[in-house]
């Protein structure tokens, strides 16, 4: 064992102890701010097992995306809800809470016995390291071009739906009947973002 | 049964960090009450798989690696996809003031 193998076993080994824990953590903290910043720990350690795997492309969309997109947005949402809230004591809480550990409990050992005892098919073609963003690059622009297209189409309308969905004049319930709206909307004062034709 | 001889750590080994990590995200998308630690969950799971393309591609399919063209995809979808859901996280909260998930039970049958 030289020192590149066990240099990359210690990696691994750090990488995956951060991951179960940091998950275990998101999971099971009562503060959800600590949660969150856990959460970018876990996508780090994620992104370092992709660059353990030769993968150093998908490495830094992951640190772009998760860490720098999807966890500054949870961190704005947990912001923009943030109100201390007494959360009702519901019955069976802990019995749920047993109940679906143990069928989490039993995925996971159907999960690793299929891991563990399927005959993979190993070694496999050997990597191709370094090559692998303009590998990435060729694939993107002739067999999956259709995929990649449709994936931007998909961000535009994600882009447009989440603007349209939380902006804040829509009050659908607000005239029409009310009956599912018992407390009182936040809105008190209506900023068009769009024309009042545009809206009819 | 666990080959060893590409390297140091084995395929196993990956899936095995990936099924945790997506065990984790399936129990805290049922128990958590809280609607921004549900999307974490989620945000989770999609990480697990993506943990199971890559090393599939990484190991198994070396020389032509579509399993990270295809976990590119799957982040971006999993970033549209946090996108829409803060955004209904958002005006739920305006309509109902809370974020307790147990409240939300206006389509329970």
């Amino acid at each position: 064992m030289n020192i590149a193998y066990s240099t990359e076993l210690i990696c691994f080994l750090i990488l995956s102890s951060v991951i179960i824990s940091g998950s275990l953590a998101v999971v099971l903290l009562e503060n959800i701010v600590y949660s969150a910043f856990l959460l970018g720990g876990v996508f780090m350690a994620v992104a370092g097992l992709y660059l353990l795997l030769n993968a150093s492309f998908v490495a830094a969309a992951q640190i772009l995306v998760y860490v720098g997109a999807v966890n500054v947005l949870i961190l704005f949402a947990i912001m923009l809800v943030n109100k201390k809230e007494k959360l009702k004591p519901i019955e069976g809480l802990k019995t749920r809470r047993l109940i679906s550990g143990g069928i989490c409990g039993g995925l996971l050992i159907l999960l690793l016995r299929v891991s563990i005892s399927t005959k993979w098919n190993l070694p496999g073609p050997p990597s191709i390291g370094e090559e692998a963003t303009e590998r990435i690059g060729e694939h993107l622009f002739t067999d999956y071009l259709l995929p990649f297209e449709l994936a931007s189409i998909l961000l535009l309308m994600a882009m447009i739906g989440a603007i349209v969905l939380a902006r804040r004049d829509i009050q659908i319930a607000s005239n029409a009947g009310n009956e599912f709206n018992n407390e009182k909307p936040l809105i008190d004062k209506k900023i068009p973002l769009l024309s009042e034709n545009s809206l009819k | 049964m666990l080959d060893t001889s590409i390297g140091p750590v084995p395929l196993q080994a990956y899936l095995i960090v990936a099924a945790f990590l997506f065990c984790t995200g399936v129990w805290g998308l049922i128990n958590s009450r809280n609607a921004v630690r549900v999307l974490m969950s989620i945000e989770l799971m999609l990480n697990a798989v993506n943990i199971n393309l890559m090393s599939f591609s990484s190991y198994i399919d070396g020389s032509i690696i579509r399993g990270q063209v295809f976990s590119i995809f799957v982040i971006t979808v999993a970033a549209a996809e946090a996108a829409v859901g803060l955004a209904i996280l958002l005006s739920l909260y305006r309509n109902r003031v809370t974020i307790d998930m147990e409240s939300f039970n206006l389509l329970k049958w």
